[in-house]
């Protein structure tokens, strides 16, 4: 039983007698609870109130993707319109070819990048030496740290036409491709940089999972004949399934949540094609053109479907393999 | 770099095959270093393989930090003609003195200082006493609080209805807009959450028993004990403060706030649409790679001075998180 005493004596006096005895257990009423902990509830004030404007009061903002908006007027629109933009986008072949944009860079993201940790964190594991473990997943987390516009900065550099990869491609093909430009090669660019950036630092969780291996495991599988590679099957993945699990959610959560800031960053109207997805373009509808309840029933689409998204993983990994968010 | 991506499940498949017909008696996990064991040929094998792909893992890392700083030592024309990878050429520092000498950078590099203290300062406060009241498990109300935090994980407003809303509030334009809307990570919140929750009990009833109030016990017993914490999101706050743009980008229009981050965005929007916006030839000069280059390093530089730290409590942090109640 969690005990504690944080009221100080003189504090104590008002109380009636029956509640200071039993000021250790949860309180009955509110009233109770507030006399008890006025000071925490003072402490939770102001995140209360930050949570309330800037992360409900935008949500309950959303409403404006139903209702005219005027610039300066009420941020929750004029009067009612119906679903007039939600018919607007869903008839708008730009808003379709950045949906379609969008589920393939998920999908791509989710194909390479949801791996690419797990295999880095195996391989780790099996180093002997931990100087050079340490060593490299120091230099691994590396890119986490990194500002998305300097990340943006090094890829553009990295794929123009005198830079690395178009030296390499000269070296090899004697050509050189206009990487940053060409709709065709886009993906690879975001995906290839993508893995850099997110495998190191996602092996993170994993290494923590290894740790907690229980070393018994292993021999007794090597008693049963198990070789190396059996036992990473049998004991290790077993082993870090719930972490495996937990940011499979994650990651098919966020998938509608492609990289917006990178892809603002790095992409141009000349590969709008295969890079414009949901968020850019509403960026684009919403910010430069100043279509914002337009913009916003977009928005509103893409946050259901994210929501959507992560309570289906979690209940269908609830149900198939006992592990859940929440 | 995709070429090399996809090697390390051959390798492990490969040579995970291949070590099944040996001897595997040597075979140890968490590099426990057993001597004396005889090792099978699979394993030697997978060993180097490991080894050699852990190694190009590091240089593809580091590459792209590498070939920035060689750029920014370089002259232009060596840049222009494709030449620079690993190592300067043409050795030039003219265009560190030229940034250095810039005021607009350094207005805005004072900028990204101020707002990362201001965030900093108002998200520990905030983190902090929500953090603490939310751990206490027998306060009423508690897991509504949590509810009402962690929701935002998953469902937010959208871009839209924040951007109408710090506008309405005419936010636009000051300090407040870069510093207040990301005020709290809830990830941060949660990590410090669990922190609070695993300090022993005792420590605080018996500080409570003492006659300090809840306040007290925070500030006198709690926090001094949680320097390592404090410590820790500090670090996570000020990094990510130092390296955001997206809110300063939509919300100030006035050069003068600009942080550091929108001033070289501006500098790569200049060379991605200089081609096809049709950008003068002298501003295509001025944006070029030398000199993004240049800023990217002065940028990354303070990142580099804190990030042994970062990594360690980054590191100790995620662990504390990972650990399920």
């Amino acid at each position: 039983m969690a005990m504690r005493l944080e009221v100080p004596p003189e504090a104590v006096t008002p109380d009636p007698p029956g509640t200071t005895r039993n000021r250790r257990n949860k309180p009955g009423s509110w009233s109770l609870a507030l006399k008890r902990d006025w000071r925490l509830y003072t402490l939770v004030l102001l995140p209360l109130a930050y949570f309330a404007v800037f992360r409900y009061l935008p949500m309950a903002g959303n409403v404006i993707a139903f209702r005219q908006f005027q610039p300066g007027g009420s941020i929750f629109g004029e009067k009612w319109v119906g679903l007039k933009y939600v018919t607007l986008f869903i008839n708008d072949p730009s808003f379709w070819q950045a949906f379609q944009n969008t589920i393939m860079l998920g999908v791509l993201t989710l194909l390479f990048c949801f791996p690419m940790p797990i295999i880095f964190a195996l391989m780790l594991n099996e180093l002997r030496s931990q100087k050079f473990k340490k060593f490299v997943q120091t230099v691994a987390y590396l890119p986490h740290f990194m500002s998305v516009v300097i990340i943006a900065g090094m890829i553009l550099q990295n794929f123009s036409m005198t830079g690395t990869v178009n030296q390499i491609a000269n070296t090899l093909f004697g050509t050189t491709v206009n990487f940053t430009q060409d709709a065709g090669w886009f993906r690879p660019m975001y995906i290839s940089s993508e893995v850099w950036q997110t495998m190191g630092w996602g092996a993170i969780l994993y290494l923590a999972a290894l740790t907690r291996v229980d070393e018994s495991l292993y021999e007794a599988a090597r008693i049963d004949g198990a070789n190396r590679w059996q036992q990473t099957w049998h004991v290790t993945l077993p082993a870090i399934r719930p972490t495996i699990i937990t940011l499979l959610i994650l990651n098919i959560g966020t998938f509608m949540a492609v990289g917006f800031e990178k892809i603002l960053l790095i992409y141009n109207p000349l590969n709008y094609a295969t890079s414009d997805v949901i968020s850019t373009y509403l960026y684009r509808v919403g910010l430069e053109s100043s279509n914002f309840s337009y913009a916003a029933a977009i928005g509103m689409f893409e946050s259901v479907i994210g929501l959507t998204l992560i309570l289906s993983a979690n209940a269908i990994s609830k149900r198939l393999a006992g592990t859940s968010l929440w | 770099m995709k070429g090399t991506t996809m090697n390390p499940a051959d390798v492990k498949q490969g040579t995970g095959t291949k070590q099944g017909t040996g001897t595997n008696k040597g075979a140890e996990h968490s590099g426990v270093l057993l001597k004396d064991m005889k090792v099978s040929r699979g394993m030697r094998v997978f060993r180097v393989f490991n080894l050699a792909f852990l190694l190009v893992v590091v240089f593809l890392t580091l590459y792209p930090f590498l070939n920035i700083i060689a750029q920014s030592f370089s002259s232009e024309g060596f840049i222009n003609a494709g030449q620079v990878n690993l190592f300067p050429k043409g050795f030039n520092t003219e265009t560190y003195k030229l940034i250095l000498a810039d005021s607009t950078f350094w207005n805005n590099y004072g900028n990204t200082v101020l707002y990362t203290v201001v965030a900093t300062a108002i998200s520990m406060v905030l983190t902090t006493s929500f953090a603490y009241a939310i751990a206490k498990k027998d306060l009423k109300g508690r897991s509504v609080f949590i509810g009402i935090a962690v929701f935002t994980m998953f469902f937010n407003g959208g871009l839209i209805p924040n951007y109408v809303l710090i506008s309405s509030l005419g936010m636009r334009d000051t300090l407040w807009a870069v510093v207040l809307p990301n005020a709290i990570s809830v990830f941060n919140l949660l990590i410090m959450k669990s922190f609070f929750e695993n300090m022993p009990r005792e420590l605080e009833e018996a500080a409570a028993i003492d006659g300090l109030s809840q306040y007290g016990v925070l500030f006198k017993v709690v926090l001094p004990l949680s320097k390592a914490i404090v410590a820790t999101m500090v670090l996570f706050y000020a990094v990510a403060n130092w390296n955001s743009w997206f809110q300063a980008f939509l919300y100030l229009d006035n050069p003068d706030l600009f942080p550091v981050t929108i001033y070289l965005r501006n500098m790569i929007a200049g060379v991605t649409t200089a081609g096809s916006a049709g950008g003068t030839a002298e501003n295509v000069g001025q944006i070029a790679a030398n000199i993004q280059s240049v800023t990217i390093v002065l940028t990354v530089i303070p990142i580099l001075c804190v990030y042994p730290f970062v990594q360690k409590y980054f590191f100790s942090g995620v662990m504390l998180g990972s650990v399920k109640e």
